[in-house]
This record gives structure tokens, C-alpha cells and sequence, in this order.
């Protein structure tokens, strides 16, 4: 089995223990938590930070809870948890969608969802989940705490704007009353990357024979969309009614737009069929839970 | 570094390189070697073994992460000379071959039986699907973890002698 | 019928619990990397980051002077030596580790030795090596281009990458068959390059002592025997000071058969330091370099009257053997036993060309529960049935059925000489049909159909000849394939079986003491089988091809029957009466006409070594010994039905069932066999779904990991559904077969064959695996493309 190459090895016991240890360590320092990304990656030799600054014992981070109209996650909450987590199911079942195909069971007892996210790796499931439901992503730095839209919280592959002194430390999702989210992903097998996978989060009129979508969210995974997101094709069915044919126009537009790369999971032509494929099924199911059809 | 860690439930400090992995901190450093490993990319669960009560790649989890934490490894599985159900269960309906992913398997199903102690078959193989078996086919094993559930009280240092296995 | 013991446990053949579980339950087996020796080092390979180029320079001052470094091992230092090349099991030649060129990504170029494990990896970084990258050969069907770079410019006289031709059966006979035929159907059907994979990867720790002039070679091998006598002659180390101890190992399927580079270099490794030293390579090194699988490109044709009556099947094999041709094969079979590739069926005739061509990838061929290439030919003719089942309109199973060699043909010679021993294949058939409720899922795939579903059904049936095999057709590099048993009884009647063959994980420990026991009446508790140290067991050549029980499970019997004929004649003497007065029932000797006069075995094994008076010329003991020379091979068989549902948006395919009737002849431990074939049908979802070494177009390979080699998992196996029917084998002294690669030869084509059938509504004919969801779609909108290649 492959090794890491020499690192130094600090431990934080506070967020601000964390953040001071980051600024001695200088920009060659990362920040583990499950470590289930950055691990693999430092025995491959493929990142070699001189210091790692163990986060796992601040449990302050580990949460998930409903304040001031949001549902807030701590960035150092596992994907087990955000899985099992009855008040995420209840207000945005995307994320159990989404987490129950990230990764296995025993990786995601560990990886947390601040985790995923700072990884920044353009197939991270989390990352389109959480840019359809437009979260605030909350980084505290030396002076104090910031907020950034999750919708540009990544700058490209494997970059945040989570600065070398600064921790993710929350996720923050406003709750709105009548909507639904879903999450829809084909894997070559299960626990792989995604070959492409699309988010959705819809809200809906009051009109319950022929509602029109008042608000609505779409994530891409792993085809290149900016930010994860399917802008124009949310743009398209802003306002209009919630039916199949705008669903499937929805996805035709978010596959016209995405830049899928060919490699290994599939040629581009078919990650662009799974775009349309899949944001209309996202779009279906988000529907049906809006509508109370479906858990 | 100095570290130190329950293993087992008995206590060890050792000096290592911070970047010793706790697969290796189990197997090359405490001489515990029922801990295996099979990949470079934390896909097989050949090394998994149980850190605070939750299962866990130990090869992707640097042995300094592990300083003062509770690790059980399948050396920790019998008690008192008494054989886990899990580990009679998995002799009684053949549910290793080679033997290589099995203290791992074992170990996730303990930990499964002990938070749902009547899984279904999707719930096994749902809980076992970050582990690689390359011999078995999955079946036996899902059948061992069924026959521990329903003997969750099996105890001695004996393993069952045969088992018919209902198909 | 089986006697068991006071606790259920069978005396001879049943089902019983292994009796090598109690270590493994415990975490306390001896695989090779849990080997610790006093002063051992630890070595580590650096791999060519190139496919294809020349060596310029290889500078390893840097790593040697690393602190924790012993020593740096270059092809030239081997080659002073005269080991920077070593014979391969196909009577080339390999690189132990690269001097001009090197050949494949991955190929082995130094080996460091250092005090730990990790200072190892750390030195490999500070070696410097200067390639010049030269084209490099990707695509088999074109490694004969003219011009197409020369791979083997080592080998004298070398202008080509051509390796071997090789035919079988009548070709002018088939030609005759084809050009009379109704129908013919063809089909260009690949079987692409993948790798065994087990859990452990390979290793081993090499301990040369120096004084004695011994060398202690612990390593995962399949055959630790046929491993001592190459040492011997590649090393120039006397026989009689090499052991070999292969302990326990992590899942073998072939891989572990050859010798590695890594192997080689943790021996010299050892002599030059005068300490053990264990290489034990990585994931990447055992996908990228060890003994892939496969890699044939079939243009296979099938021929056949207009209601359904085949004729006859012709085939033309591309063979990629890599880049030393290293498949480990009986020295006469090129193709291994491609010949069985006219199937199950009554062919008036059939033929094959194979060409072996070089590329620049990693040696093998021969892997991965292959039945020695018998995986390829089943797949092909599998595949060739249904797809002449398309062409006529006709039910694959009616098909099979219509052309299924009948009870009364065996023995039966097939048209490319191979005699089929023993089988009732119509029933084997009708019963999986029944099993899985044939008839109703047709009705049931006819309603979905009609919805839009994709749901297909998939039948595989396959026979396979286990067993190499009898010596005047086979040996491997001059070693003849039989294999041996030694049986011991002691005085308090327990025994000690040593055994030539090599568990992987297939229960020796347990079969091989239920066969003594099934002849002599021992209870397997009192037997204890040695198997994997040749300083304490019998020559033979190892374990693969499913031969254990064909050979040495042969020559268990037969040893076991020896020892019960001296028993015999110690009872006669301890009752003095004569030998042939005497019955046997299990476990004793007894009078004729008078039960209550007889002698156990046990007390037979006391008497034999106490005071008791012997017969002239009668030695006193109760040990034998025995060398079995098969007659023939064996032919397991099968019928094999997958049914699977295909999603149309996505191409995603759900197995989601399947059956498996398997017959293998007498079944020693029941519980085992089921084993043995749960393992191999998942290696079929697996190879048929997601499953492939792929290169990139400048030969880099794809598959270095398990993020790109998928291997299935419990969620895409669907549960078993195990029949069997029991034709013993009439040459086998217990009419066992064989049974540990029969259901990953059976199992691929019936997965492929059901997913092709469910992409029936698109007109699809055929589609090369894996048949991931990507490829299942491309296959749907009927564009061509190459699975095995690159990004496409």
C-alpha cells in the first residue's frame, strides 16, 4: 500500500486553537477532519502538506439544527450524520438523496460535509446538492466570521475561497414553506464518482391543479457546470408551470450548457443525455415532494 | 511523536512518525496482524476496524488521529475466550474463504447488529458495500451475518459444528 | 451414506464446517505481509511512468545514500548477475528489471531495500531515470502492422511483434461445413483485458542464509514446488537449499502462479545484504504489472441449418500477450484449452486460428479462474449461440436445447479432439429453466416490452476440462503436471496428510481430510492436511485450473485406499484370519459373516507399530505415498440464467437474478462447492458490467486502482440461486470434477447475453463488455467502439 510522504502532525482542541495554528503553520498546512479525501491523496503523493491540523476534536462543529429560519449544518458534521438526520429529510431530502450514494457506509461515518466541500473536487456530490438549495457557506478567519454563497463558494477544481488562515466552520440553507428536493446520480457501480448527476430544489404556487414553479435550484455534479450550477436552466423554469415538458426542457437546457469532459465514467455526448435525464428526474421527484406525494 | 491509544481495551504509547498510518501502527508497531490491507485507494475495506465504536478504513486515518481514541480490531472481537456470534456465524455458514476481508466484514457487522440487531438482506449488503470480497460472492456472508442476528446470545470458544444452511 | 460423529459432523463427504476457520475467525492468519523475521528489510519498485522507451540513464546515488537505504538493485546490477532476465512459463524471456528499454507502464526498473516500509517509498523518489519515450503499441489488431514499432528488439532477429500461430480441429472440414450451410452467422466479440484481483496483493520475503547456503522463499504462491525448481535453475541455487513456504493466502485466481520481478529482487535483495526482505507490492503495482487476464479479439462464426441444427464454428484469434510472453499454460496449448470453444453442442466440425502478438503492456494472460483460456471460449461460443438464436428467431433456451450433446454421446470426442468425460446436459438445462421460471419470464419480458421496459433474460451454458492433465500431452516448461499425496497414520490413529496443491481459500484444510476420511473412516477433526512448504510436502505442480481435486483429490484417494489395503492386511494378522476374509465397512476391518470380529483403523494403527507379528515382506506402519498422473481432464459443467432490467434513460443495468445449476461430479463438501460458485458468478456481474484494464492511446494504463477497476460489491450481486445435478466422473477415483472456476467460465456470457436480449427493441446484436452504463447507451444509439481502448 502506498504511504504519505513526512508531514508534521498538530492537534486543534478549538476553533480558534485551529485557526492560530494555521496561521503559524503558513500556507504548506491543510486541515483534516475525516481525512477520507486528503489521505488518499497525500499516499499517492499527490498533495504534500508539511502540516496537518487534526479538526476531529472540535465537536463544536458537529450539528444540525434549525436557527433564525435556516437549517444549519456544522461543517464538521459526518455524511452518516447528515444522512440519518430526521430534520434534514424533513426540509430538504435532497441531502439524504445525495448522501446516500456518496462514498460507503464506513467512509461516510468518518468524511464530513465541511470536508467534501473544501475538497472542491468538481465530482463532489455535496457541492451541486448544496449550490441547488442555495446555501450560505459561514468561514471564520483571525477577524471574525464571513458568509459566501455556496454558489461561489468554489473558484475551480480543488480551489475554494476558504483562504490558507481561514475554516469552514457551518453550512447555512434557508427553509422556505412549500417546496421539494431531490437528488438523482448514475455511478458506474456504487460508491464510484458520479458519471454526472443533477440536484434539484423547486417551490411552487398555491395552485395545486396546474402549480408554476416560484423558485427553483439546479446542481450539476461532475460536468463541468460553473459552480455546479444550471443557470440558465433554472432561468427557464423560473415562473413557468411545473409540468413534464418543462422539465424536460429544463434539461435539455442544463445539458446544452454543462461542459462534460470524456474520460474513463463515459464519453461527453452521454453525460450530456444524463444532464437532461437526470435534472428532469430531480425535477419530478422535488415536484412530488413539494406536492406531498412522495417522502 | 509520542502517541497513545486503547487497543482492544488495553492501552499502548508508542513513538512514531506522524505520518505512520493506523493500519500499520496496528499491524507493524503492536503486532496485531488481523487487520489486513488490499488497495492504495480506501476502496476495499480489507483494513477496517472499529475506532469509538463506528468502523473505519485504517489506512486512511493516520495513527496520530487515533491518539487517545478507543480502536477495536478483530484480535478484540472474542471476549473472556468467548467467540462473538458474529464470528460463530460466519464459521457455521462458510462466510469466509481466504480469510483476507473477513475480520473486516465481521467487524462492520457487529457494528450493524449492534445499532439494528434484525437486519434485512438489503441492509447487509447495504452496510457492507464499502468492502471487497473476492471469494464468497457476498452470499455467505450476508447468510452469516442473518444466522448472528438470530443467536445473539451463541456463546463458547467452540465453533459450530455444521450448519444446515436453508437455502 | 455418511456417518457423522456425535457432534453432526460427517465422516468422509458432507457438509461440515472448515476446520481452518478458527484462525481466520480470529484475525490469526499467516499471510505473507503479517511474515516478521528478526533484522528483515523491506523492498520497494520503481516503475517506468512509460509504456515504451529506451533507458538512458539511471542515476541512484541520491537513494543509496538515504540513511535508512541497504542497497539499490538496477537491471545492471542483475545483469552482472546474469538475472536481469529470467525464462517465463512460455519459454521467453522477461525483464527482471529493465536494462535498454522498457516495455510497458508500470515495468519494473530498480528495487530498493531499506529498513522500513516507508523509507522504501521514500528512496524510490530519489532515484533518477532518463527516458526517451518511443511509440508504443496499444491496439493488438494492430501490433502487426507494418509498421508498427518493435517491442522485442532483446530477442535476436526480432522484425515483427509476432509470437506464435497456432490452429485447431479441421479446417478444411469446417470450410466445407460453412460453404453448405443455411445460416451463418458472424460476430467480431472481445473479451477484454482484466485482472484477478485478489484481496492480497502478491509478495514475499526472501531469506537467504548465508552460511548454510539456504534460502527461505516465503511468497504467495499458487504452486510453491514448481516455484523451487525455477529457482533452481534461473538462480543456480542447489534444489535441496531452496524452500519455498507459501502460508496463508489472500485469494489466489491465478494470479499468484508466475514469478514476479518483485520475487527475484527480494532475493537478491537478501544475498546482498545478508538480512530477510520483504517486498510486498501495492495495489497499483498488482493491477499494473502481475498476471492480467484475457485480452483475446474473437471473430467468431457460427454455422447452421434454417431450423436451428449448428453445424460447425470457426473463430480467428488476436491473442495480446503483452510484452513478454509470461502465460503459464501447458507447454503444447498456446491457446491453453481454447480448443473447448465448440462448446456443449453436436458440431459436425470446427476450427480456430490463434495469433499471439506482442504490445506494450503487462505480461499474462492465463489468470483469473481461466480454466487455462477456457473462459474465452465459452464466452465466444455463448455468445455466437445467441446471437445465431437472434438470426433464426428461435428461443435461446430451445436452441441449447435443439443442439445439446445427448447422455448417450459420452465419452464424447468434440471436433477439436477433446474427450468429454461424463454429462447429462438436457436435464442441467431443464432444471435451471425450471428453477428460474423460464417460461413465465418470457411472459413477463413480453409484458415490459410493451411498457418500454428493458428487461432481459440470459442463458450461458458451458463445459469446461479441469484437471492438467495427463503427462503425454501436458507439462508446464518440461515439469510434468501429476501431483502428489503422502498419508501418515500413527499409532493413536490420527493422521497427517501432506498434499502438493495450494489452498487459496478453497478449503483444502477441510475437503482433502473429508476424502481421507471418507476411505478410511477417520473423522477429518483427527486428519491434519499440509499443504504449502515443500520441505514438507510432495512435488507438484500447484494449484490453478481448477486441478486440485482432479489430481491431488485423486491422489488423496488413491494414497488413502493404500493405506486401507495395509490395513487390511494388519488386520488380518491382528485376527488372524486371512486378508481376503475380511470386509470393510468405514472405519474398520471385520470378518465375513462374523461383524463383531473386526478391528478399527485406529486400533489397526497401533497394532501396525507395535509387537505384532507381520506377514513376510509387511513393513510395519500404515503410511503411503502416491504420485497421480491423470488420465484425462475432467469436464465440469453448467446452465447458468441471469435475468437483469436495464433503465432506458440511463443505461444502467440491475442484475436481478440469477440461477446456477452446476454439475462437478461427487461433491465432497457440498458447502464448499456453493462457495466456490458464489464467488465465480460474481466475478461474472463483474467482468459483464464494469470490469476492464484499458489503455490510453500512448499505453498508459487505466486500471491502476480500485477507483477505475471497479470491483462488484454486495449491492450489485443479486442472492444465489444454486441448483446441481451430479454426474460422477467415470476416470476419477471418486468421480469428483473439479468445481473453482466453473462459475466465472459459465457466468459472464449469461449477464451479457441478458443484457443484450433486453436491448432487443434497439435492434442490438451484440455488445462487447464491460457494459457499463456509458457503454450500454452508446450500444443502444448503435455506435461502434472499443471498450478496451482508451477514452473513445
Amino acid at each position: 500500500m502506498q504511504v504519505p510522504a513526512h508531514v508534521e502532525y498538530e492537534r486543534a482542541t478549538s476553533v480558534d486553537h485551529a485557526l492560530a495554528l494555521l496561521a503559524r503553520s503558513g500556507p504548506e498546512a491543510r486541515v483534516v477532519a475525516g481525512g477520507h479525501s486528503l489521505i488518499p491523496m497525500m499516499k499517492l503523493r499527490l498533495a504534500q502538506p508539511e502540516v496537518l491540523i487534526d479538526i476531529n476534536d472540535l465537536t463544536e462543529l458537529s450539528y444540525l439544527r434549525l436557527d433564525e429560519g435556516d437549517l444549519c449544518i456544522g461543517a464538521l458534521t459526518r455524511h452518516a450524520e447528515l444522512l440519518a438526520s430526521p430534520v434534514a429529510r424533513e426540509h430538504f431530502p435532497i441531502f439524504v438523496d445525495a448522501e446516500r450514494v456518496i462514498a460507503d457506509p464506513i467512509v461516510r461515518n468518518w468524511g464530513t460535509v465541511g470536508g467534501s466541500l473544501c475538497q472542491a473536487d468538481p465530482s463532489e456530490d455535496l457541492s451541486a446538492a448544496f449550490a441547488a438549495v442555495s446555501a450560505t457557506a459561514v468561514i471564520q478567519g483571525p477577524d471574525g466570521a464571513r458568509r459566501t454563497p455556496v454558489r461561489e463558494f468554489h473558484l475551480g477544481p480543488y480551489e475554494t475561497v476558504v483562504a490558507p488562515g481561514e475554516l469552514l466552520i457551518e453550512l447555512r440553507v434557508p427553509i422556505r414553506p412549500g417546496g421539494g428536493s431531490a437528488y438523482e446520480k448514475v455511478e458506474r457501480r456504487v460508491g464510484d464518482w458520479p458519471v454526472a448527476a443533477a440536484g434539484a430544489a423547486i417551490w411552487l404556487d398555491a395552485d395545486r391543479a396546474s402549480p408554476s414553479v416560484t423558485e427553483v435550484g439546479i446542481g450539476l455534479t461532475a460536468v463541468g457546470a460553473e459552480h455546479f450550477v444550471a443557470r440558465e436552466a433554472e432561468d427557464f423554469l423560473r415562473g413557468k408551470a411545473a409540468t413534464e415538458t418543462n422539465f424536460a426542457e429544463a434539461g435539455a437546457v442544463a445539458a446544452a450548457r454543462c461542459k462534460p469532459v470524456a474520460d474513463q465514467r463515459g464519453p461527453a455526448d452521454y453525460k450530456r443525455h444524463l444532464v437532461a435525464e437526470l435534472t428532469a428526474r430531480a425535477l419530478r421527484r422535488a415536484t412530488a415532494r413539494a406536492q406531498g406525494q412522495e417522502a | 511523536m509520542q502517541i497513545t491509544m486503547t487497543v482492544n481495551g488495553q492501552e499502548y504509547t508508542r513513538d512514531v512518525e506522524p505520518r505512520v498510518l493506523l493500519v500499520h501502527f496496528l499491524r507493524d508497531h503492536l503486532g496485531l496482524t488481523g487487520t489486513h490491507w488490499g488497495c492504495d485507494t480506501s476502496n476495499c475495506g480489507a483494513c477496517v476496524v472499529s475506532m469509538d465504536g463506528a468502523p473505519l478504513k485504517s489506512c486512511t486515518v493516520l495513527a496520530a488521529m487515533a491518539h487517545g481514541r478507543e480502536v477495536r480490531t478483530v484480535e478484540g472481537l472474542e471476549r473472556d475466550g468467548k467467540l462473538d456470534p458474529v464470528q460463530e456465524g460466519f464459521v457455521a455458514c462458510h462466510g469466509l474463504q481466504c480469510g483476507f476481508c473477513t475480520p473486516g466484514m465481521m467487524l462492520t457487522a457487529r457494528w450493524l447488529l449492534d445499532r439494528n440487531p434484525d437486519p434485512s438482506e438489503t441492509e447487509i449488503r447495504e452496510a457492507i458495500s464499502g468492502q471487497i470480497c473476492r471469494c464468497t460472492g457476498y452470499e455467505n456472508i450476508v447468510r452469516s451475518v442473518r444466522w448472528a442476528a438470530e443467536h445473539p446470545a451463541a456463546a463458547g470458544s467452540e465453533v459450530p459444528a455444521t450448519e444446515e444452511v436453508t437455502a | 451414506m455418511t456417518a457423522t460423529d456425535e457432534r453432526g459432523t460427517p465422516v468422509g463427504y458432507g457438509r461440515m464446517t472448515r476446520k481452518e476457520d478458527p484462525r481466520f475467525i480470529r484475525g490469526r492468519g499467516l499471510y505473507i505481509d503479517d511474515v516478521q523475521l528478526p533484522g528483515m528489510l523491506h523492498g520497494a519498485i520503481l516503475h517506468s511512468p512509460y509504456a515504451h522507451a529506451r533507458i538512458l540513464s539511471i542515476d541512484t546515488a541520491a537513494a543509496e545514500a538515504h540513511p535508512k537505504v541497504r542497497a539499490v538493485i538496477t537491471g545492471q546490477t542483475l545483469a552482472g548477475l546474469k538475472l536481469a532476465w529470467m525464462p517465463t512459463l512460455s519459454n521467453d524471456v522477461q525483464a527482471v528489471l529493465a536494462t535498454d528499454k522498457v516495455r510497458f507502464h508500470g515495468q519494473e526498473v530498480a528495487f530498493v531495500v531499506a529498513e522500513d516500509r516507508y523509507s522504501a517509498r521514500d528512496a524510490l523518489e530519489l532515484i533518477e531515470v532518463e527516458y526517451e519515450p518511443l511509440p508504443a503499441v496499444v491496439d493488438a489488431r494492430r501490433a502487426l502492422d507494418s509498421d508498427a514499432p518493435v517491442i522485442r528488439d532483446d530477442l535476436e532477429g526480432r522484425t515483427d511483434n509476432h509470437i506464435f500461430d497456432w490452429e485447431t480441429g479441421d479446417r478444411a472440414r469446417t470450410d466445407e461445413v460453412f460453404a453448405a450451410a443455411d445460416v451463418v452467422v458472424q460476430q467480431d466479440i472481445l473479451y477484454p483485458r482484466v485482472h484477478p484481483a485478489p484481496l492480497e496483493t502478491c509478495g514475499a520475503v526472501a531469506d537467504f542464509d548465508a552460511v548454510t547456503g539456504k534460502l527461505t522463499m516465503w511468497s504467495t504462491t499458487q504452486a510453491p514446488h514448481a516455484h523451487r525448481t525455477l529457482y533452481a535453475l534461473v538462480a543456480g541455487l542447489p534444489e535441496h537449499k531452496i524452500r519455498v513456504i507459501s502460508p496463508d493466502i489472500g485469494g489466489g485466481f491465478g494470479n499468484k502462479v508466475g514469478i514476479y520481478p518483485g520475487y527475484v529482487c527480494a532475493i537478491v535483495g537478501s544475498i546482498v545484504t545478508g538480512k530477510p526482505v520483504k517486498w510486498t507490492e501495492d495495489r497499483s503495482e498488482n493491477l499494473m504489472t502481475t498476471s492480467f487476464a484475457r485480452d483475446y479479439h474473437m471473430h467468431g462464426e457460427i454455422a447452421a441449418t434454417r431450423d436451428g441444427r449448428m453445424l460447425g464454428i470457426r473463430v480467428k484469434v488476436i491473442a495480446d500477450h503483452g510484452a513478454f510472453n509470461g502465460t503459464a499454460q501447458p507447454t503444447k496449448y498456446p491457446a491453453g484449452f481454447f480448443g473447448v470453444f465448440s462448446g456443449s453442442y453436436d458440431l459436425q466440425a470446427a476450427h480456430c486460428d490463434v495469433t499471439g502478438v506482442y504490445t506494450n503492456k503487462a505480461p499474462g494472460g492465463v489468470a483469473y479462474a481461466c480454466s487455462f483460456r477456457i473462459t474465452e471460449a465459452v464466452y465466444l461460443v455463448e455468445r455466437l449461440v445467441d446471437i445465431l438464436a437472434l438470426q433464426l428467431e428461435m428461443d435461446p433456451a430451445e436452441l441449447r436445447m435443439k443442439n445439446l450433446l445427448r447422455p448417450e454421446q459420452f465419452p464424447y470426442a468434440s471436433p477439436t479432439g477433446w474427450v468429454y468425460d461424463s454429462g447429462n446436459y438436457p436435464k442441467a438445462l431443464r432444471l435451471a429453466m425450471d428453477m428460474a421460471g423460464y417460461e413465465d419470464l418470457r411472459k413477463e419480458q413480453a409484458a415490459r416490452r410493451e411498457r418500454g421496459e428493458l428487461m432481459g433474460i440470459g442463458i450461458s451454458f458451458f463445459t469446461e476440462a479441469v484437471g492438467a492433465g495427463p503427462r503425454k500431452h501436458m507439462d508446464i516448461l518440461g515439469l510434468g503436471m501429476a501431483d502428489g499425496a503422502e498419508l501418515w497414520v500413527h499409532p493413536t490413529g490420527k493422521a497427517v496428510l501432506r498434499i502438493s496443491v495450494q489452498t487459496q481459500g478453497q478449503g483444502h484444510e477441510t475437503t482433502f481430510a473429508q476424502i481421507v476420511a471418507e476411505e478410511l473412516g477417520i473423522p477429518p477433526g483427527d486428519i491434519e492436511v499440509v499443504h504449502g512448504d515443500t520441505d514438507q510436502t510432495p512435488f507438484g505442480l500447484g494449484t490453478y485450473g481448477s486441478r486440485s481435486t482432479p489430481v491431488s483429490g485423486a491422489a488423496t484417494a488413491v494414497v488413502a485406499r493404500k493405506v486401507r489395503d495395509r490395513a487390511r492386511i494388519v488386520a488380518s494378522a491382528m485376527l488372524e484370519v486371512a486378508p481376503g476374509d475380511l470386509e470393510w465397512e468405514k472405519g474398520r476391518w471385520f470378518v465375513k459373516g462374523d461383524p463383531d470380529q473386526g478391528k478399527t483403523i485406529q486400533e489397526i494403527a497401533f497394532a501396525a507399530h507395535s509387537s505384532l507379528e507381520l506377514p513376510d515382506g509387511v513393513e510395519g506402519h500404515l503410511d503411503a505415498t502416491c504420485v497421480y498422473n491423470p488420465p484425462n481432464l475432467t469436464y465440469p459443467f453448467g446452465a447458468y440464467i441471469a435475468v437483469v432490467d436495464v433503465d432506458p434513460g440511463t443505461g444502467k443495468v440491475k442484475v436481478r437474478q440469477f440461477v446456477a445449476v452446476d454439475d462437478c461430479g461427487v461433491r465432497i463438501n457440498p458447502m464448499i462447492v456453493e462457495g466456490q460458485v458464489h464467488g465465480g458468478l460474481a466475478d461474472g456481474v463483474g467482468m459483464a458490467l464494469m470490469q476492464v484494464i484499458a489503455f490510453d492511446e500512448v499505453g498508459n494504463c487505466l486500471g491502476g486502482s480500485f477507483m477505475d477497476y471497479l470491483l462488484p460489491t454486495a449491492m450489485e450481486c443479486p442472492s444465489w440461486q444454486l441448483g446441481e445435478t451430479v454426474t460422477p466422473s467415470p476416470h476419477h477415483p471418486i468421480g469428483a470434477k473439479g468445481v473453482g472456476e466453473s462459475a466465472t467460465v459459465g457466468s459472464p456470457a449469461a449477464v451479457v447475453n441478458a443484457v443484450v436480449d433486453a436491448l432487443r427493441p434497439y435492434g442490438v446484436r451484440h455488445a462487447d463488455m464491460p457494459l457499463t452504463p456509458a457503454n450500454v447507451w452508446r450500444t443502444m444509439q448503435g455506435r461502434p467502439f472499443r471498450t478496451d481502448l482508451a477514452i473513445t
